[in-house]
């Protein structure tokens, strides 16, 4: 069930995941030397965006959601206070993504669950002791820390109103009640630790399911088109919205307690450190630092909240509005910029290839369309499992620089082809190089037509960049998905309306751009 | 005098058609040859294939006694002016730049290339203040007159002509004919004048080939063709345009 977490439970903060991305990058450039040669063009490419960091400094991630943000939040702040450098990459994905990561050393810590080890990351199918996972677990390089003091059951969860009116308390008591209307996130639905086998336990008749969004989930519920939906204990928003949690009265949920992985190799003095945190997190507090975060949109306040700094912190937390712009925009620009520039690069050259036609040049073409006709959101999907790919920057720039292909070399191709036979052929009987034809008359004669398709993938860039934030690369989808997660519209236009901004700065700067590059006795 | 181009034997065939049939010819220096024929008659593809934009099935061309290849084309091609109905000027450049293009591909130095275009201009009369201007900025004539530039640049020996004057109005068209003949004339140039018109090609040619469906009908003055046809195709193709001819 617990990989249910990393879809299911969103109520993302919206100060996302910047700051860790310099260590993203930090650890990727490691590995690039093992890395088959075809892809060593992506690994140079995040070399600007790498921020000079010491070595030594500990890597804390994060799952994508509110209270593994806020755990990672916590713990870096701990290792800085204890003396140790430390970067939080929060969000970067679910269980198996983050366990990689650790077990590859691209992060040395991260918050988890006792359930989620046994059945996830052990693939043991009963409950685990505490000592049968330490063991197991050391076996792989990885220590535990006791629990962090509160264990975070799935639920599910009614309105209080509802359930009084029907008598509902236990999960038992739905069997009552089978015109309900359940409403789950798809993957508990899909697992087949979920919805199947707790209906089989209770013999549950409701017929009436849906799918739907985690945080969308509790809207629905509020309106009354859902009556029961899934949730965590600690979260937040079973207090916030008066719901009440059914009660596990077949015990089908395992206890899942709040610890942190830690890679053996880690600095003891981190790993003490770590340590210190171990049972000072009771449920109350967890869901208190969980509705702070839900409720000021930032998980570095409810961090705060944990160390009772309060509002004396002057922290990321405080960040204004501006600057958070200013670093959305940028990240947004050399995310969609270095993609552009990667499109060019490859795309025009393909483009002139194919302008000859043949076999290559369909080839070509063919190729370049299928990656356009594949949805933006399934190609970064599809790229995140790929090794060397992952949950990176990288992978948003390798998605980016697919999509931008087409416009390129079909514009480059098209461009070439334009040029009438008679000035080709006063190429050829001038007596040039096929190279000087190429650099002194085709390029420039295509120049309209290449300028225009590359246009057209920079604004398809800059729009599609914001589907970066979905994997950690940031960029304006930041606001945009947490401004989902959190279904505050506010949000979502702090992004929506800059990127779309931007999308009309980057076509007014091709029209210019026009006016530098095509030669002049074409523009008369 | 001795032959510049030789061509033995040569064939071309497009997927739909013959556009050649096996054909011999010279072309002498110092003259002007002028291949005459009806549209398709393959006076261009002959052109074509001395230029190499197009290669024989079969036969061989040989330019000043070797044979042409692959290999030496492009060096070959920077020996030979060609010039084309549209003028084939690159829309880009100005009339400065096509002219000088291939002599700066080769690294002439910059005061030859000066002293040489300043050449040009006086030859083709051809205003240098419009040597910065475009292409769609100059007129037809004008921009025949840069093609010609163009095509004289590097000192060919030899200088191909397709339908240079197809596109242009009568007057403009008589004045540039005065102006080429004249340069003809001054250069010693050898050229080879591909024209369907009679009258050009009396007015230019000091021999003329007819042509008609990918063959050489005849070789000759315009008086043989006139007065000793080999064919009834040649009486019939100087009849048709005779009342231009009798100017």
């Amino acid at each position: 069930m617990n990989r249910i977490r990393k879809a299911g439970k969103q109520g993302r903060p919206e100060s996302g995941n910047q700051e860790s991305r310099k260590a993203t990058h930090r650890r990727r450039s490691f590995r690039v030397s093992s890395l088959p040669h075809s892809f060593l063009i992506f690994s140079c490419l995040p070399a600007f965006l790498i921020h000079s960091s010491s070595a030594a400094e500990i890597a804390i991630g994060s799952k994508k959601f509110t209270e593994s943000y806020v755990l990672g939040e916590i713990a870096k702040r701990t290792l800085i206070d204890a003396g140790i450098p430390a970067q939080h990459r929060q969000g970067m994905g679910g269980t198996i993504i983050l366990w990689e990561a650790l077990r590859r050393g691209q992060i040395d810590a991260y918050p988890e669950y006792t359930g989620t080890i046994a059945q996830e990351i052990l693939k043991s199918d009963r409950a685990l002791s505490r000592d049968e996972i330490r063991n197991s677990l050391a076996k792989l390089g990885v220590e535990t820390t006791e629990s962090l003091g509160f264990s975070n059951t799935y639920a599910l969860v009614m309105r209080r109103s509802k359930a009084q009116r029907l008598g509902i308390r236990t999960i038992s008591d739905l069997r009552k009640h089978p015109d309900l209307k359940i409403g789950l996130t798809h993957e508990f639905l899909d697992r087949q630790d979920g919805w199947r086998p707790l209906r089989e336990r209770y013999a549950l008749p409701q017929r009436n399911i849906i799918g739907i969004d985690h945080a969308l989930g509790y809207s629905a519920l509020a309106s009354g088109s859902i009556e029961v939906k899934d949730a965590y204990s600690t979260d937040a928003k079973i207090e916030q919205n008066d719901l009440v949690a059914l009660e596990d009265d077949l015990h089908f949920f395992p206890k899942y307690e709040a610890l942190f992985l830690v890679r053996s190799s880690t600095p003891s003095d981190a790993i003490a450190a770590l340590r210190r945190l171990e049972g000072t997190l009771d449920e109350k507090r967890m869901i208190r630092l969980n509705a702070e975060a839900d409720r000021t949109k930032s998980y570095t306040r409810a961090a705060d909240l944990y160390f009772e700094r309060g509002a004396t912190s002057g922290s990321a937390a405080d960040e204004s509005f501006p600057h958070k712009l200013a670093r959305w925009t940028l990240r947004h620009l050399q995310l969609a910029g270095f993609s552009l520039l990667l499109s060019v690069a490859v795309g025009i050259p393909l483009g002139i290839v194919a302008s000859r036609g043949g076999a290559i040049g369909q080839l070509i073409l063919g190729f370049a369309s299928i990656v356009q006709t594949i949805p933006s959101l399934a190609l970064l999907a599809l790229l995140v499992p790929l090794p060397f790919f992952g949950i990176s920057v990288r992978t948003a720039i390798a998605a980016l620089f697919l999509y931008g292909l087409l416009p390129i070399v079909r514009n480059t191709a098209t461009g070439l082809q334009d040029i009438p036979r008679s000035l080709r052929e006063s190429a050829v009987a001038l007596g040039l190089s096929p190279v000087a034809r190429l650099w002194e008359i085709y390029l420039p004669m295509g120049s309209r037509s290449i300028l225009s398709g590359i246009k057209t993938s920079a604004v398809i860039n800059v729009g599609t960049a914001t589907l970066a934030a979905l994997i950690g690369a940031g960029g304006l989808g930041e606001p945009i998905l947490s401004g989902l997660d959190l279904n505050d519209h506010m949000t979502i236009l702090e992004g929506a309306i800059p990127a779309a901004v931007l999308a009309l700065l980057v076509q007014w700067f091709f029209d210019l751009l026009d006016r530098v590059l095509i030669p002049k006795g074409l523009r008369i | 005098m001795s032959a510049l181009v030789r061509l033995v034997d040569v064939c071309k065939r497009y997927t739909d058609a013959i556009a050649l049939q096996p054909t011999d010819l010279s072309i002498e220096r110092g003259n002007t040859t002028v291949l005459i024929g009806p549209s398709g008659c393959g006076k261009s593809t002959l052109l074509r294939l001395i230029i190499g934009l197009v290669r024989p099935d079969s036969g061989s061309i040989q330019f000043n006694g070797s044979p042409v290849t692959v290999d030496n084309i492009d060096a070959l091609r920077r020996r030979i002016g060609y010039v084309i109905q549209e003028g084939g000027l690159f829309p880009h450049l100005t009339a400065r730049a096509n002219v000088l293009l291939m002599a700066r591909h080769i690294g002439k130095s910059p005061d030859e290339m000066q002293s040489r275009l300043r050449e040009l201009c006086e030859l083709t009369r051809f205003s240098d203040n419009l040597l910065p201007r475009y292409p769609v900025e100059l007129s037809g004539g004008q921009r025949q007159r840069v093609s010609l530039m163009r095509a004289l640049m590097l000192s060919p020996e030899l200088l191909l002509l397709d339908e240079p004057l197809g596109a242009l109005d009568p007057l403009v068209r008589a004045s540039l004919q005065k102006d080429l003949r004249e340069i003809f004339t001054r250069l010693n140039q050898t050229v080879l004048f591909v024209t369907h018109d009679l009258a050009e090609a009396i007015y230019f040619g000091n021999k003329i080939v007819l042509m008609n469906e990918g063959r050489i009908v005849q070789k000759g003055t315009v008086t043989d063709l006139r007065e000793r046809p080999a064919d009834p195709f040649v009486s019939e193709f100087i009849n048709a345009q005779r009342g231009i001819a009798a100017l």
